[in-house]
C-alpha cells in the first residue's frame, strides 16, 4: 500500500515535469467543487465585514470624525504639493521615454478567493479562468503597481505567484539611472513587508531611498514599465562594482482583494 | 459509508478554510495545517491504511491549486498518514495528549522536509529564523485547533465505525 502510493505521487511528479496533461482534467474536475465555495466564503466575509463596522460606538466615531477633518486639511495641502509632482512626473516621464504607460493594456478585473495553505508561499488564486481568456504568463497589477504573474490555469481560476513569494524574481529598472536590477521575494523579510533587489550598477550613487522600480524590457516574463516599488535602502555590495537592498512593494499583499490581469503577454524570441 | 462521506467532507471544508478564513485571519503568512491535523487524527484512529489514503487525498488537494509539482505535498503527506498509523496500537480512545504530540512532531517534520527540499537547496541557510518566525507559530496554531478538530474525526469515527473493522491492520497486531 506503501509503496504504491509512494510510487503513484512520484510518477505524478515525474509526469508533471514532462506535460501537464495529467494534473489539467483534474484540476477542471476540482476547480468546480472547491472555487465556487471559496468565492461565497470570501462574500460572506466581506458581508460580516461591512455589517461590524455599522456596530461602532457613536463616541468613537465622532472623534474619528474630528480627526479626519483636522486630516483632510493637511490633505489638501499635500495634494496641491502632488499636483505640483504630477505636473513633474508627467515631464520626466516623457524625458525618460516611459511614456507607454501601462494605462493603454487591456485589463481583466479579477477577486483574490485563496491563498496558499502553507506557511512558506505567497501564492493565491483568483476568480478568472481560461474562460475568461486568462493564460499562464499574463501578468498580474494590483493597487497600480505589479502584483505577481499567473502560474497555473483552470476554467474558472487561476493561480498567481506574488513578486514577494520566495522563489520569484523580476528583472527590473532603476527609474533615476535607468540601471538593471534583480527584484526577487524574500520570506524572512515577510515581517517587514520588503523585498530584496540585487546587482545594481551604481557608480555615481544616485540611486537614492524612494527611487522607484519598474520591470525592464529585457524581462522574460513580464511587460516593460510596471512599477514595481521603491527603493527603501541602498548599500554596496562587498564586490564594490554592484548595490543592492531593498524596496518596499507598491502592492500591499496583505490585504489584497481585487487584481487587474492584463491580457497582453511579453513578446519573446517565439 | 457514511463515514468515509463525512472525512471526504471534512477535508473538503477543511481546504477550504485553510486557504480562505485562517489565511485572512493570521497576523503574519502562517496558518494553521488543518489538513494536517485530519490526516493525523484519522491514522492515529484508524492505522496506517487509512492514514495513508487521507492523507494522500489531503496533499492531492494542496497539489491540485497550489505547490510546484503536482504529488510533492500527495507524497508528504501519505508518509505522515503512515508514519502516524504506525501509532495506532496505542491510540487509547478520547485522550488528547498523543494526537497532540504527533501533531507536534509531524507538522515540524512536514516543515523541515520543506525547508530542506525547496529553501535550503536555493542556499537559504538561516534556518533559525525560519525556526522562529514560520515553523513554531505554525506549529502552536495548528496543535491548539487540533484540540477541536481530533474530537469532530473522533465523533465522525465513533459515531458511523463500520462494525467490520476494515482498514485495521497493524504491523504489530496482525489478525
Amino acid at each position: 500500500m506503501l509503496v504504491i502510493l509512494i510510487i503513484v505521487c512520484i510518477g505524478l511528479m515525474a509526469a508533471t515535469l514532462v506535460s501537464d496533461f495529467v494534473a489539467d482534467p483534474v484540476r477542471t474536475a476540482a476547480g468546480y467543487v472547491i472555487t465556487p465555495f471559496q468565492n461565497g466564503i470570501n462574500r460572506i466575509g466581506k458581508f460580516v465585514d461591512q455589517q461590524l463596522k455599522g456596530f461602532r460606538d457613536s463616541k468613537e466615531l465622532a472623534a474619528e470624525n474630528e480627526a479626519l477633518q483636522k486630516r483632510i486639511g493637511e490633505l489638501m495641502e499635500e495634494n496641491n504639493q502632488i499636483i505640483l509632482d504630477e505636473q513633474e512626473l508627467e515631464r520626466l516621464r516623457r524625458l525618460y521615454d516611459l511614456d507607454r504607460s501601462y494605462l493603454e493594456y487591456t485589463k481583466i478585473p479579477a477577486e483574490v478567493i485563496s491563498r496558499d495553505p502553507g506557511s512558506w508561499y505567497s501564492t493565491f488564486v483568483i476568480n478568472r479562468g481560461t474562460a475568461d481568456g486568462i493564460e499562464e504568463g499574463m501578468n498580474v497589477l494590483a493597487d497600480g503597481g505589479l502584483a505577481g504573474i499567473v502560474t497555473k490555469t483552470g476554467q474558472s481560476w487561476a493561480e498567481v505567484r506574488a513578486i514577494i513569494h520566495d522563489e520569484s524574481s523580476v528583472s527590473a529598472m532603476v527609474v533615476p539611472t535607468q540601471e538593471n536590477c534583480i527584484v526577487s521575494g524574500n520570506l524572512q523579510r515577510m515581517e517587514s513587508g520588503l523585498i530584496d533587489f540585487s546587482g545594481l550598477r551604481d557608480d555615481d550613487g544616485l540611486v537614492k531611498e524612494g527611487a522607484a522600480i519598474v520591470t525592464s524590457a529585457i524581462s522574460s516574463e513580464y511587460l516593460p514599465g510596471l512599477l514595481i516599488g521603491y527603493v527603501a535602502e541602498v548599500r554596496s555590495d562587498p564586490n564594490r562594482l554592484t548595490k543592492s537592498g531593498t524596496l518596499t512593494p507598491a502592492v500591499s499583499f496583505r490585504y489584497l482583494r481585487e487584481v487587474l490581469v492584463i491580457r497582453e503577454k511579453k513578446q519573446t524570441k517565439d | 459509508m457514511m463515514r468515509k462521506f463525512l472525512l471526504a467532507l471534512l477535508l473538503w471544508v477543511s481546504f477550504l478554510l485553510q486557504t480562505t478564513i485562517f489565511k485572512n485571519l493570521s497576523f503574519t503568512n502562517v496558518a494553521p495545517n488543518l489538513l494536517l491535523i485530519v490526516t493525523v487524527s484519522c491514522a492515529y484512529m484508524r492505522g496506517r491504511k487509512e492514514g495513508m489514503v487521507v492523507g494522500f487525498f489531503a496533499g492531492l488537494l494542496i497539489d491540485l491549486f497550489y505547490g510546484a509539482f503536482f504529488g510533492y505535498y500527495a507524497l508528504l503527506y501519505v508518509l505522515i498518514g503512515f508514519a502516524v498509523g504506525s501509532f495506532w496500537d496505542v491510540f487509547f480512545d478520547k485522550d488528547i495528549k498523543m494526537p497532540l504530540l504527533l501533531v507536534g512532531i509531524t507538522d515540524f517534520a512536514l516543515n523541515l522536509i520543506i525547508y530542506a527540499t525547496r529553501f535550503l537547496v536555493r542556499g537559504r541557510l538561516r534556518f533559525d529564523l525560519y525556526m522562529i518566525e514560520i515553523i513554531l507559530p505554525e506549529i502552536v496554531f495548528t496543535m491548539i485547533l487540533t484540540l477541536i478538530v481530533y474530537r469532530i474525526v473522533y465523533a465522525i469515527n465513533h459515531r458511523f465505525e463500520d462494525r467490520s473493522k476494515e482498514g485495521r491492520h497493524s504491523l504489530w497486531a496482525k489478525e
